[in-house]
């Protein structure tokens, strides 16, 4: 016979209002099997749990049910007091009278009804409850940080700093991501390389930290603090360890009409090349699909310049296996490509660029050395139009979200050319000016007042070319949706922030889940902005979403704290409310019959093969097993079992079918 | 011979005859025919959707709904305006079945909306692209200024045919019939379209800002796959020339007329004749010698009631 205790507590008014507290400790008191109720006007508070932690040692309660809030809310505590006095915090179960049953009905006799159908459907749930102990699982106290964007670096500096273990892989050949490719920063006009270039070289020289440029993420196997990662060192053609980065190789190459990618095209570089002059590493790579020895099998000139004999036009790729306890996502985004702008000429006239194309155009390292030109004709554009909003907030180009960063770094674009050309004459078509941050409502500001910019609310309908000038046509919404034509020079379009290429497939490698715009998801949206849905692997920067730096920062930070927190321990310990595979003595060793169906639909991978062997060493029966280590407790694979061989720990089969019954038998 | 439902509409009937006679023209090259659907009756278009809805469903229905009595699965709707509308309504009414069964009851017939709709674009990539350049004697090599105007092309989340600011598919089948497809800036600018009789002072300001810039960018011909634009186009060249204050004589033809010269169809069968704008292209050597001319005749069967 159970002695169960039940606890209903009123939340202030918040159940009090509707449902008559006191009449469903009373009621439910009565129920065979509970040795004790009582209602209180908030459990949550000290004296609340204080009166849960007394009624288990007087009365020698062998469960308890709350009748509170969701058990998202208060679980932890409750389970938490029961430890406590003593009780197995499993055998504790929350009954959610609040959310779904006070908030949601109006003050009535069946709403009071419903608050015990509630309580005693728990009360025979905790009568099948079993004392469970937290699962332990080893730490391995390396991260991976994959990606080396200003993400990637903050949050392996954090790490490494912390005295852990750090392992970068960046898929390009130098670290910096687009913060590198950036002149200047806003609200504060800071250069973007000299804020960036010194945390490079400390990501480098960091003992801490391991380094693998041009390298990328090839599997992902294991679970949280055991992490198998398979990491594909592409070839370089170079020894790293001879190569002194002096550069000649790059100087002598004959074939130097490559659009770089870091210009965004507006400058060329050899095949054999280092990104930008402050890349970390400073060695070069061969691009092999423009290299002329590797189309038509001569040249090797780098080979003959170069003074330490480096170059190793024979090398293979590298596939190296590390062991991690914690992945940190920091793969970045991209920008919208040009297909998605037929109507304003991008891709189709030299003259409309992209918004990363103007930084590179604004910035002192850039093909222009920092002089607003032209790339079609190198000529000092007078009027530039800045369009707002191209591809985002647009559900025709299937973007319907908004990139966040464009309002800031357009008005920045504006400034920045009015600082340079003072005749210019800047406009900007926006949708709305959203310039939520510190000190950016005041940039822009300063951008349309002190820097005379044209700011236009309405949006650009087409541009064209016509005698080396753009017309843009668009309207002007406060105007009476008045047609605006502009002769412009050059057009600036801040293109949608989209996921980086390449995302979904890497999140379904390291198996974590990504939004309908293939974004990295977070685990709660408010709550757990840096945690996925696989445990131990954390997201960084602006492959969530649009970031603009200070944001991605801080989520870097916020990811590595939680990494550290996750080394801090030798040990985890984890909730047991996991799948489990029924044993049973021999010959059967277990109802699971090793159809596997489960291992096929498991979507964390959890579900491993056992074999039992007789004396003999003979494998008589292979069976499923459940790595507790891996386990969500999903329950996909207990649905879908054709023996029943699985169940949940917390959540059995036989627990809902009674919770059933109670509501059934009433 | 492969049969394709057709459905003419007024212009066909009317001003664009020569529309009508490019596209039998030229299907009857490519062993098509066209069946006309039976005691077809107006589209509609312009004047019930903005007095009746109830109006501006039934027409539309009405017409798939004879087709597909006559067992008839495509069909092609050469003018723009009309194709617009059937294709809206079909729309309308797969999204909603009760309304959709209200209009079977007002028409008096069972509709499915199983009939595919086609413009002439999409009836040509359908039926005749893929032949295309095989049957090409007469390389059409003028620059071409390629105009779709407003109706071909929007909505694009119902009609889903081609890029909507900057389509693409008439330009591919003019550089297939040997053309130069030039890039211009006013492909979907509006010509006026419907203020072609009332205001014609505005016609000729919109007009005229698309001949104006297929000229500047020395286009020797626009192509067009609308009645409404062609008339624009080329009945308003006068007014189009005086508020240009400029003498403008490009000619407008129909891209069924553009592939018909290019397969070595006769001027008269593709109603080159009928333009308001004399049709004066300059003489090009042709590479071979054009076939002889198909013989001028009525290939649209007229189905009559048995």
């Amino acid at each position: 016979m159970s002695r169960i205790g039940v606890f209903v507590c009123h939340c202030g008014e918040n159940i009090s209002a509707t449902v008559n507290c006191e009449k469903v400790a009373k009621v439910t008191g009565e129920l065979k099997g509970v040795e004790f109720s009582t209602d209180y006007k908030y459990m949550c508070s000290d004296p609340g749990q204080t009166l849960l932690k007394e009624a288990i040692k007087e009365h020698k309660l062998d469960g308890v049910v709350v009748a509170a809030c969701s058990p998202r809310m208060h679980e932890p505590t409750f389970r938490k007091a029961c430890a406590e006095a003593g009780l197995n915090p499993f055998l504790c179960e929350m009954s959610n009278i609040r959310e779904h049953c006070s908030w949601v009905h109006p003050k009535d006799d069946l709403t009071t009804e419903k608050a015990q159908d509630l309580v005693r459907v728990m009360v025979e749930k905790v009568k099948k409850n079993k004392a469970l102990n937290s699962i332990k699982v080893p730490v391995t106290k390396t991260a991976l940080v994959i990606g080396g964007g200003i993400a990637g670096i903050q949050a392996a500096l954090d790490i490494a700093n912390c005295g852990h273990k750090v392992i970068m892989v960046e898929r390009l050949p130098s670290i910096g991501g687009h913060m590198s490719q950036l002149s200047e920063t806003f609200p504060t006009l800071d250069c973007s390389q000299c804020i960036l270039t010194p945390r490079m070289v400390e990501v480098a020289q960091h003992p801490n930290i391991t380094l693998h440029t041009y390298s990328e993420v090839e599997s992902v196997d294991g679970f949280i603090g055991n992490f198998t990662v398979k990491i594909r060192k592409k070839s370089k053609s170079l020894d790293e360890h001879l190569c002194t980065g002096c550069g000649l190789c790059t100087t002598k190459c004959p074939q130097k009409k490559i659009p770089n990618e870091f210009e965004r095209g507006l400058g060329m570089r050899p095949a054999i090349y280092v990104p930008f002059p402050q890349a970390v590493p400073n060695k070069p790579v061969i691009d092999r699909e423009h290299c002329t020895y590797y189309i038509k099998g001569k040249c090797k000139v780098c080979e003959i310049v170069c003074p330490t004999k480096a170059i190793r036009f024979d090398q293979e790729d590298e596939v190296i296996d590390v062991a991690v306890g914690a992945i940190v996502m920091a793969t970045g985004f991209d920008v919208l490509k040009t297909d998605y702008f037929p109507e304003y000429g991008y891709g189709k006239y030299a003259d409309v660029i992209d918004g990363l194309a103007f930084e590179r155009l604004a910035s002192a390292s850039g093909p222009t050395q920092g002089e607003i030109r032209r790339p079609s004709d190198g000529q000092i554009p007078k009027k530039i139009v800045f369009v707002a909003c191209a591809g985002s907030r647009d559900p025709a180009k299937g973007i319907e979200y908004c990139s966040k960063i464009c309002c800031m770094y357009t008005a920045k674009h504006a400034m920045l050319y009015k600082h340079k050309v003072h005749d210019g004459i800047p406009y900007v078509f926006y949708m709305d000016i959203r310039a939520g941050g510190k000190n950016y409502e005041e940039f822009v500001r300063r951008t349309i007042v002190d820097d005379e910019t044209q700011y236009i609310r309405g949006r650009v309908s087409t541009i064209y070319e016509k005698n080396g000038k753009l017309i843009v046509k668009g309207a002007d919404t406060l105007m009476g949706a008045q047609p605006v034509e502009i002769e412009a020079d050059m057009v600036v379009l801040a293109t949608a922030g989209v996921a980086n290429h390449g995302a979904e497939e890497l999140a379904q490698t390291v198996h974590i889940s990504y939004d309908p715009y293939k974004f990295f998801a977070e685990a709660h949206p408010k709550l757990k902005p840096v945690e996925t849905n696989t445990a131990g692997i954390f997201l960084a920067g602006a492959c969530q979403a649009p970031k603009d730096i200070p944001e991605s920062v801080a989520a870097a930070s916020g990811a590595a704290v939680k990494v550290a927190a996750l080394f801090s321990n030798d040990e985890l310990t984890r909730d047991p409310l996991v799948a489990v595979v029924n044993r049973s003595a021999p010959p059967v060793y277990s109802q699971c019959v090793g159809c596997f169906l489960c291992q096929s639909v498991c979507p964390y991978q959890a579900i491993e093969r056992e074999e039992i062997k007789n004396r003999n060493g003979e494998v008589i029966k292979t069976l499923a097993r459940v790595n507790e280590g891996l386990c969500q407790g999903c329950g996909t694979c207990v649905a879908l079992c054709r023996t029943k061989a699985i169940d949940i720990h917390g959540y059995s089969n036989q627990q809902v079918y009674t919770e059933i019954m109670a509501l059934l038998n009433d | 011979m492969i049969k394709v439902g057709f459905y003419p509409g007024c212009s066909m009937k009317g001003g664009a005859q020569e529309y009508q006679e490019s596209v039998s023209a030229l299907a009857k090259v490519f062993d098509i025919e066209l069946v006309e659907v039976p005691d077809w009756n107006c589209c509609g278009a312009t004047a019930a959707h903005n007095m009746n809805k109830e109006l501006s469903l039934s027409l539309p229905a009405r017409i798939m709904a004879l087709a597909e009595k006559e067992g008839i699965t495509d069909i092609v709707v050469p003018c723009a305006a009309c194709y617009n509308r059937l294709s809206l309504v079909k729309h309308e009414l797969a999204e909603d079945p009760s309304l959709s069964s209200k209009v079977a009851s007002i028409i008096d017939l069972k509709y499915e909306g199983t009939t595919q709709i086609l413009n002439i674009i999409q009836f040509i990539d359908k039926y005749i692209t893929d032949r295309l350049e095989e049957k090409v004697v007469k390389p059409f090599d003028y620059k071409s200024a390629c105009y779709y105007g407003c109706l071909l092309v929007r909505p694009h989340s119902i009609l889903k045919f081609d890029r909507v600011e900057d389509p693409q598919s008439m330009d591919v089948l003019v550089k297939k019939a040997g053309g130069n497809a030039i890039d211009w800036a006013f492909k979907t600018e509006c010509c006026g379209a419907g203020m072609s009789v009332s205001r014609t002072d505005t016609v000729a300001r919109l007009s005229g800002n698309i001949m104006k810039d297929a000229v500047d960018r020395d286009a020797e011909v626009v192509v067009v796959a609308c009645p409404m634009c062609h008339s624009n186009l080329d009945m308003r060249r006068p007014e189009i020339n005086k508020f240009l204050d400029k003498k403008i004589d490009i000619p407008i033809l129909y891209i069924s007329q553009v592939l018909g010269l290019a397969v070595g169809i006769d001027a008269k069968t593709l109603g080159l004749n009928r333009h308001m704008t004399e049709v004066n292209l300059p003489v090009r050597p042709a590479k071979e010698p054009a076939i002889a001319a198909v013989p001028e005749k009525e290939v649209i069967t007229q189905k009559t009631e048995a």
